[in-house]
């Protein structure tokens, strides 16, 4: 009994390291239906930026992903602007063959860079802590501190979308983009912003993957596929939904795992398909779209 | 010096051509009507005003500066304002969020802001909060117009702004317009209606197939010339 | 309202397939394929075992091209079939023995089988999230076969000879042509993947010249209104995610007995089964059947000349893919076509008429869109 409940919350705690995979998904595809089959890799790359600046600079971790965010809102800015709103159109073919093209070149850059060599972000003590639930629970502080990101970047990203003036020019740009132009919003511009912005979730992710457990430049599409499974059972558009849907692939991940250790990447694959079947638009799609 | 001028303007969808040279002149104040069947050209001609749809640079001149080809977000912001056909609210925003919308790239320096646009249409304000979509044709209308006041611009343009609605509520909507020409606004009316259009204008042209057919005041044209200008022979 | 267009004025037009230059192709083409049937006879093993890739290459893209290019189905989980037919054709070896001339057609079909389960689930979802789906779907048949300790679980395992060279068509052919066995099996394999390549060149200029192929040409262009006229899109879809799926599993057993070892790494590769060969339809041209063929060629020469440079080679890739997309998103083939308004496999019916007018109603393309031609 305890260990099934250890389990579960052991996999929910995951769930809040899938929905920060997601949550930058999400953002883009909410604002601009842009499918980033780079993500995965991007959120490796900032993990590795993080480690340069920690290892090669001597930067304190927590100063390392502050810079590193911000290069890579930079990269996203620039990467949108320059290159991704080339593509944006009603075939998503370019977009997806881009991204995908992105993908390996980003894949095969830090392999160049930094080799196949597993790498990890040290925490110090705090990698090893855990707070006791009594009755034999115990979670691990890092993954307590991920699942806590997670849902406070998830309020936050909510705050900006429903408070602000730029959250308003996401909405509206989403609805409408002919439209949006003539309430003075340049789409150029407010996609590059969407794309800096889930860069900054993106890096906040790569902080969590790596002081979780190892990372080398090849995993990133197997974080790519768990974000969109987050997000696909989430229902499309919706950020509370991602982390929901973050929550049950991490749940059938643990279960799995508790079964063989083999299990656990098939029985997130099979929930996911299963969830497809019974509810093909996910737990909370939006009404609209 | 005329607010905005078509010079020789003409407008292209791909291969196919919807203005031919179109030369117009609106001065600051006026209200112009631009009538015509449909397919006429009425629509391209705002969308190439409002940045839309491509243009020759100098085939556009907004205050002595040509804007012809300008990016839509570019032109807004120099102070023209469109209500597309069909409303286009979004459906995301509230009633009040798409109001606040018009004014968040372009304030202006005016009298329209959310509690002018409120009293100029009463009954939105009670239903500020509801998604934009919720409310009636010709609430979403008023909304439409009211989302292009916010940002006071100097020239408002608006397509078909009577399409689809009951004439009791196209007598509503048209009874803003005094309110909207005191502010010094210009405004343009693009409508298949000729006469709400013609009772408030004091400019009219007659478009069709793409080509100005008929100008001049209102009250100096016949029923007759405006028929012929609007059916053709 | 416009007047219709009355019966006087009518345009005259008239359609056509076939043109000079596509017929003139198809006498090239023949020569080409004949020459190529006869390779084994004058040319050197390494030559052979060149053009084994390029032709497994051509067999996939096309498949691929099918799917995304005419039925606007993106799929970046080929793998899953090749992967199958892989699996299939060693358990069939293995288990029963069988001669690799039945036991590869087999394993295609079994791997197509697959297929049906399979488009039902990952059918419920749209453009690019189908693409993910058939990711998943390949990463779930992955995981399945490391499962499968008798073949070799998660490290694999490899085709004894008695069905690799010991096999009674490899036998066969090395004493008809006087060879030694492992020769005789290359030879075969080569055999087989000209075949494979010319048939699925071959099925998919049937099927786009044929009623089916006016009815993908509509789905690409515009779902909605091809429903409209009574085009069954989700039948036609499925048929195609199978007949692509069949492709792609004959081939994904062909390659594995040709090389004789399987992992569930290298026979669910996202880089060698579904990266190279969206680079080849990126570069040679998505939507046209020459495109494959041209990209096939030049990822060849790419990977001769600098598979050597390692993470490089593949950047570069990446890098030509992502620049193909901004500049070129017709590809070397669909770019040169396009110029020069050549055809070889004339697909299209070309309509000569005067030019319609469309309405004023045509909304606009925003500064975002780009125009898609």
């Amino acid at each position: 009994m305890v260990s099934g409940i250890d389990i579960v919350l052991q996999g929910v705690l995951l769930g809040g390291l899938y929905g920060l995979f997601a949550a930058g998904l999400s953002l883009i595809f909410g604002v601009m239906r842009l499918v980033n089959l780079a993500h995965g890799d991007l959120i490796v790359l900032a993990a590795f930026v993080i480690l340069a600046l920690v290892n090669g600079l001597g930067l304190p971790l927590p100063l390392a992903v502050v810079v590193a965010a911000v290069a890579m809102f930079v990269v996203g800015y620039v990467l949108q602007y320059v290159v991704l709103n080339r593509t944006l159109g009603r075939d998503i073919l370019p977009p997806l063959l881009l991204t995908f093209g992105l993908s390996i070149f980003i894949q095969n850059g830090l392999l160049e860079a930094f080799t196949a060599d597993s790498r990890r972000l040290s925490a110090g003590d705090l990698e090893t802590a855990s707070i006791a639930l009594g009755g034999g629970l115990a979670v691990g502080v890092v993954p307590l501190m991920t699942f806590a990101t997670a849902v406070a970047v998830i309020v936050a990203l909510n705050q900006v979308f429903y408070r602000t003036a730029m959250g308003r020019a996401f909405r509206a740009v989403s609805d409408d983009p002919v439209t949006a132009q003539l309430m003075g919003i340049d789409n150029r511009r407010l996609f590059a912003l969407a794309m800096g912005i889930a860069m900054v979730v993106a890096t906040i992710a790569a902080l969590f993957l790596g002081v979780r457990a190892n990372f080398d430049p090849s995993i990133g599409p197997a974080r790519l596929i768990f974000a969109f499974e987050a997000v696909i059972i989430g229902g499309l558009g919706s950020l509370w939904g991602t982390l929901a849907g973050g929550i049950v692939l991490g749940v059938a991940q643990t279960v799995g795992a508790s079964i063989s250790p083999e299990w656990q990447l098939l029985a997130g694959h099979l929930a996911f398909l299963a969830v497809l079947l019974v509810r093909p638009r996910g737990f909370f799609p939006r009404a609209i779209d | 010096m005329a607010l905005l001028e078509t010079r020789d303007l003409s407008a292209f969808y791909g291969d196919f051509q919807a203005l031919f040279g179109i030369s117009m002149a609106f001065e600051a104040g006026d209200t112009v009507a631009v009538i015509g069947a449909n397919g006429a050209g009425k629509s391209t001609l705002l969308k190439a005003i409002c940045g839309l749809v491509g243009a020759r640079p100098d085939a556009v001149v907004f205050d002595g500066r040509p804007i012809g080809g300008l990016r839509a977000s570019e032109i807004m912001q120099l102070g023209i304002a469109m209500t597309p056909e069909g409303r286009k609210l979004f459906p995301s925003l509230t009633v009040e969020e798409n109001l606040l919308i018009g004014a968040d790239h372009r304030k202006g320096s005016g009298y329209w802001r959310l509690e002018t646009v409120y009293e100029l249409f009463p009954g939105l304000e009670a239903r500020r909060t509801a998604a934009a979509t919720a409310l009636s044709g010709g609430q979403q209308q008023m909304v439409a117009i009211g989302r292009a006041l916010m940002s006071n611009p100097r020239l408002l343009l608006c397509d078909e702004i009577s399409l689809g609605l009951a004439p009791v509520v196209i007598r509503d909507i048209y009874a803003a317009m005094p309110a909207i020409r005191a502010q010094g606004t210009t405004v343009v009316i693009v409508e298949q209606d000729i006469v709400q259009a013609l009772a408030v204008a004091n400019k009219v042209y007659c478009l069709q197939e793409g080509r100005v057919t008929l100008s001049g005041a209102p009250a100096e044209l016949s029923r007759e010339a405006i028929h012929e200008a609007y059916f053709g022979h | 309202m416009r007047d219709p267009v009355t019966a006087a004025t009518a345009p005259h037009f008239r359609i056509e397939v076939r043109t000079r230059l596509s017929t003139a192709a198809a006498v090239a083409g023949l020569c080409v394929v004949a020459a190529l049937v006869a390779l084994p006879w004058y040319a050197p093993r390494t030559a052979l075992k060149d053009m084994f890739f390029v032709l497994t290459l051509i067999g996939l893209a096309q498949c691929w091209n099918l799917l995304a290019g005419y039925a606007g189905i993106l799929s970046i989980g080929q793998q899953a079939y090749v992967g199958a037919g892989a699996y299939v054709l060693f358990a069939l070896s293995i288990f029963l023995d069988l001669d690799p001339l039945l036991s590869i057609p087999l394993a295609g079909a079994l791997a197509a089988l697959l297929a049906i389960p399979t488009a039902k689930i990952i059918f419920r979802l749209n453009g690019a999230y189908l693409a993910v789906g058939t990711w998943v779907v390949a990463e779930v048949f992955r995981l399945v076969c490391a499962q499968i300790k008798s073949l070799g679980g998660g490290t694999g395992t490899s085709l004894p000879t008695d069905v690799t060279s010991g096999a009674a068509s490899v036998r066969f052919l090395a004493e008809t042509m006087g060879v030694r066995a492992p020769v005789a099996r290359d030879i075969l394999a080569y055999w087989l993947a000209l075949t494979f390549a010319v048939g699925i060149v071959a099925a998919c200029y049937v099927v786009l010249r044929s009623r089916q192929g006016l009815a993908l040409a509509a789905i690409r262009d515009n779902e909605a209104a091809s429903e409209s006229i009574g085009i069954d899109r989700a039948r036609t879809k499925f048929w195609v995610y199978c007949l692509a799926s069949l492709g792609a599993g004959l081939i994904g057993a062909l390659v594995f007995f040709q090389t004789a070892r399987i992992s569930p790494a290298a026979a669910y590769s996202v880089t060698d089964f579904t990266a190279y060969v969206l680079f080849v339809v990126v570069i040679g041209g998505v939507g046209t059947i020459e495109g494959p063929i041209v990209g096939a060629l030049v990822l060849y020469l790419l990977r001769d000349q600098l598979a050597s440079l390692g993470a490089w080679y593949l950047m570069l890739l990446g890098l030509l893919a992502v620049a193909a997309m901004l500049f070129f998103p017709r590809g070397l083939w669909g770019s040169l076509a396009e110029r020069f308004d050549i055809h070889l496999f004339s697909t299209r019916r070309r309509l000569v008429m005067p030019r319609a007018e469309p309405s004023e109603d045509l909304q606009p393309l925003p500064h975002m869109i780009q125009e898609e031609h």
